[in-house]
């Protein structure tokens, strides 16, 4: 419940036990002499300490960080250079208890920028550390596949490293893919085939290559292949200004409707940043559109996943998208865009309700009363029929131990029975004032996760009407949207922030640096597809292959956001 | 018109009713058929015939890449309904389109790929750009890994601006490229700087030489001089 206080996560068994917790939230004393010899140094972050380890301890830090302080949730991994050194920063956090979060700061010799893998600790650690190694060029010993991930494997430099000649020219192979199991093949009955799934098919929403080794009907391998929508979004938000140019990009990283949560996470890390403080009112709004984002996104994933699974572009579907055009009038009504909102402000949000209020809020109400009859029909049409549930009953399966290990996060992991929201958890905007319920299914299947987003639905709903409520009762002279913030915004050098919000996906994080100029030195998204795309071999190997296809459709990615 | 001649007792009086037989469903009388009047035979060119038909039925392929795939599946989808314009079956193969939209960013890994997409297509073919980012790359276009725009690859008949276009737009898009196919017209072939081919037809230079270990003779490949790029 929000309502309760979001810091207890100590109550917790797990928690007690643990080094460094203690009633008023972490004890980053303790934790440093939990490292002892092992800790070089510590910085202060505006989130949490950097404790900086040498990259040869890395794993055991992480190890002793994990096992013995409770530290289960690797969010992120930064890397960036700087003029005399590399540097890989872990983000961790804990399921039980957000806020209390560190960073592990590893420095690497700009002439061998070598360290230590952490995937042996966390298994997310794979891909993230591909994606370090693509982009910065930090190179990560016993790293079990380190290859590019996002850019072709041709590519020459490491794009956001500081050498990278963005005029040399490139060349980029289109090949076909050898089968990985093929010598594994026992004489000439034993037969494996190689399916490339992608990057361009109806069922992976998106540019997604799945390279799927088949062994008969069931999947033997499967390596999803990202990149084909890397559209620079760290470099462009690197080259603009954090108070006006920056925040029309989140809106393209999630882009099913989703652009309103995407823009509050940058929001939140920057006022975090530069220490802004948002006017309640203006809190309010941001939490009402958030949750019609919210909506909208997960219709979507409902419908496109009924596609997959029934195969017809007919009912539910275009259920799904007439429920959304309602929620997108709405959005257009008081953002001006259908899409692509660019609404937030830093300090506020662009501008108030649309004038007249009533009829504004009227139509909202007539989505909120239809609502509970729309959300029937479709647990009628989906969740109660029973062939999608002999389709999505026990398929898929990840159980939360895995979801935890890939820092799974959103309704993948609240499908796996993990309570985890970060709008109760890490409280911002209006949550922490408001009466709802973070939605939590034990199945761990495909139909638990289409189940979550459904009932959210609901709970999102639930917001809205006491956000209008709210905002329809609010004196007129104190409407206030906006904070004063400065016209250009220069955060004092060298400040890290780490901030994450709970984005229609999972935990949508922004890891910023600034230099003291008016664009940030370092720009770094925590996507939550991209944690959450990693379960899919999880999920779906030693599983008939249509079942890959329900399971991909109820992970709910977008590749906007898996590729940036 | 001439079907209006009919008398209240059901007596066929006109010419056209009388080329159509006694005891045809009424259902067949189309709209069309009504507008030819009396006489249903037409006069036209083959060729001018064969673009109107072209023009009124279009198999889109479903397509899908950034933003505006989510847009243009509104556009599909209720409300906007493209298929009112004859124009909204969307195939999921490349060998059963006739139209390709392509709704979204291009980045280096993806144009290969696209540009095999479009070769699947059979002859005759259209393409509709959709958003900015296939026009110059947008809000993309400083980016390190982003075509400057579909025109590098694939030759483009109808550009439809926006980030992403409304609905309307694409559908108003749609609509001239029919309006366009209908007179006969389609896009004069610009130059395509960047084309798939043999890693072993390429000129030898230092980044040629340099991949050469780890790229086969003859698999293909997509050259991008980023410098020389608008």
């Amino acid at each position: 419940m929000s309502l309760e206080d979001p810091d207890t996560g100590a109550i917790e068994p797990a928690e007690e036990t643990a080094v460094g917790v203690t009633d008023e939230g972490l004890d980053y004393d303790a934790l440093a002499d939990l490292l002892g010899d092992r800790l070089l140094d510590r910085e202060e972050h505006v989130n949490a300490e950097g404790f900086v380890v040498r990259p040869d301890e890395v794993r055991s830090v992480l190890f002793d960080l994990r096992d013995e302080a409770g530290f289960d949730h690797l969010s992120c991994v930064t890397a960036q250079e700087y003029d005399d050194r590399y540097e890989s920063l872990y983000h961790l956090k804990k399921y039980g208890a957000p806020t209390q979060e560190l960073s592990v700061v590893v420095p690497t010799a700009k002439d061998e920028p070598v360290s230590e893998s952490a995937n042996p600790v966390y298994r997310t650690a794979d891909w993230h550390e591909r994606e370090a190694y693509d982009l910065v060029g930090v190179e990560y010993e016993d790293h079990p596949d380190l290859r590019r991930i996002l850019l072709p494997e041709t590519w020459q430099g490491h794009p956001l490293g500081q050498d990278f000649d963005g005029e040399e020219p490139q060349i980029v192979t289109l090949r076909e893919h050898a089968n990985p199991l093929q010598e594994d093949h026992r004489g000439d009955d034993a037969d494996t085939m190689f399916v490339n799934i992608g990057p361009h098919h109806p069922a992976t929403h998106g540019v997604l290559h799945l390279k799927t080794v088949l062994d008969g009907e069931q999947v033997a391998d499967v390596d999803p292949d990202i990149g084909y929508l890397h559209r620079c979004e760290e470099q462009m938000c690197q080259q603009s200004t954090y108070r006006h140019q920056i925040m029309p990009y989140p809106d393209r990283w999630d882009y099913i409707s989703a652009g309103i949560l995407n823009e509050w996470a940058y929001a939140r890390a920057a006022e975090d940043l530069a220490g802004i403080d948002v006017p309640e009112y203006a809190q309010i709004i941001r939490t009402m559109s958030a949750e019609l984002c919210r909506i909208a996104a997960h219709l979507l994933a409902m419908g496109t996943f009924a596609l997959d699974v029934y195969g017809d572009f007919t009912a539910i579907f275009m259920y799904a998208v007439q429920d959304r055009e309602r929620v997108q009038k709405i959005l257009e009504d008081l953002t001006g865009q259908r899409l692509m909102f660019n609404y937030l402000r830093l300090g506020g949000v662009a501008w108030d309700i649309p004038e007249p209020r009533e009829e504004f809020f009227e139509k909202t109400r007539d989505l909120l009363d239809d609502m509970p009859e729309r959300l029937a029909e479709y647990h009628d049409l989906v969740t109660s029929n029973e062939i999608f549930q002999l389709r999505c009953v026990d398929t898929g399966v990840l159980p939360p131990e895995e979801a935890k290990s890939f820092g799974a996060t959103g309704p993948v992991a609240r499908g796996s029975g993990i309570d985890y929201d970060l709008r109760r958890d890490d409280p911002y905007g209006h949550y922490d004032q408001l009466d709802w319920d973070v939605i939590t299914e034990e199945g761990c299947d495909n139909y638990a996760r289409v189940l979550v987003r459904l009932r959210e639905v609901e709970q999102s709903a639930r917001i809205i009407e006491q956000c209008v409520d709210l905002l329809e009762d609010w004196p007129e002279d104190e409407r206030e949207i906006q904070a004063n913030v400065p016209r250009t915004l220069r955060p004092d050098p060298d400040t890290e922030v780490y901030r994450a919000v709970e984005a229609a996906k999972g935990e949508l994080g922004i890891y910023m640096r600034s230099d003291g100029t008016d664009q940030p030195a370092r720009f770094k998204i925590r996507s939550p597809c991209f944690s959450n795309l990693q379960t899919l071999p999880v999920m779906s190997e030693g599983e008939y292959i249509p079942d890959m296809i329900a399971s991909l459709g109820s992970l709910d990615i977008v590749l906007g956001e898996v590729d940036r | 018109m001439s079907s209006d001649n009919q008398t209240a007792d059901g007596r066929i009086e006109s010419t056209q009713d009388a080329r159509m037989g006694e005891g045809v469903d009424s259902r067949f009388n189309s709209t069309l058929r009504e507008a030819f009047g009396s006489s249903p035979f037409i006069l036209t060119k083959f060729d001018q015939f064969m673009n109107w038909v072209r023009g009124s039925s279009m198999f889109m392929l479903q397509f899908g890449i950034a933003c505006c795939s989510i847009e243009m599946m509104h556009t599909y989808a209720v409300k906007h309904d493209l298929d009112r314009f004859g124009a909204g079956v969307p195939r999921a193969s490349p060998r059963q389109a006739d139209v390709i939209i392509v709704p979204g960013t291009i980045v280096s890994k993806f144009a290969p790929r696209m540009k095999r997409v479009y070769d699947q297509m059979p002859e005759p073919k259209f393409v509709v750009s959709m958003g900015s980012c296939t026009i110059s790359g947008g809000p993309f276009q400083e980016g390190y890994n982003v075509i400057k725009g579909a025109e590098e690859v694939i030759p483009v008949d109808i550009h439809v601006p926006g980030c992403p276009p409304r609905p309307e737009a694409l559908v108003y898009g749609v609509a001239k490229l029919q309006e366009r196919i209908a007179n006969g017209e389609s896009a004069p072939v610009t130059v395509k700087p960047y084309e798939l081919e043999q890693f072993g037809d390429l000129e030898g230079d230092e980044l040629v030489e340099k991949l050469a270990d780890q790229v086969d003779e003859d698999d293909l490949v997509m050259r991008y001089n980023w410098a020389e790029s608008p």
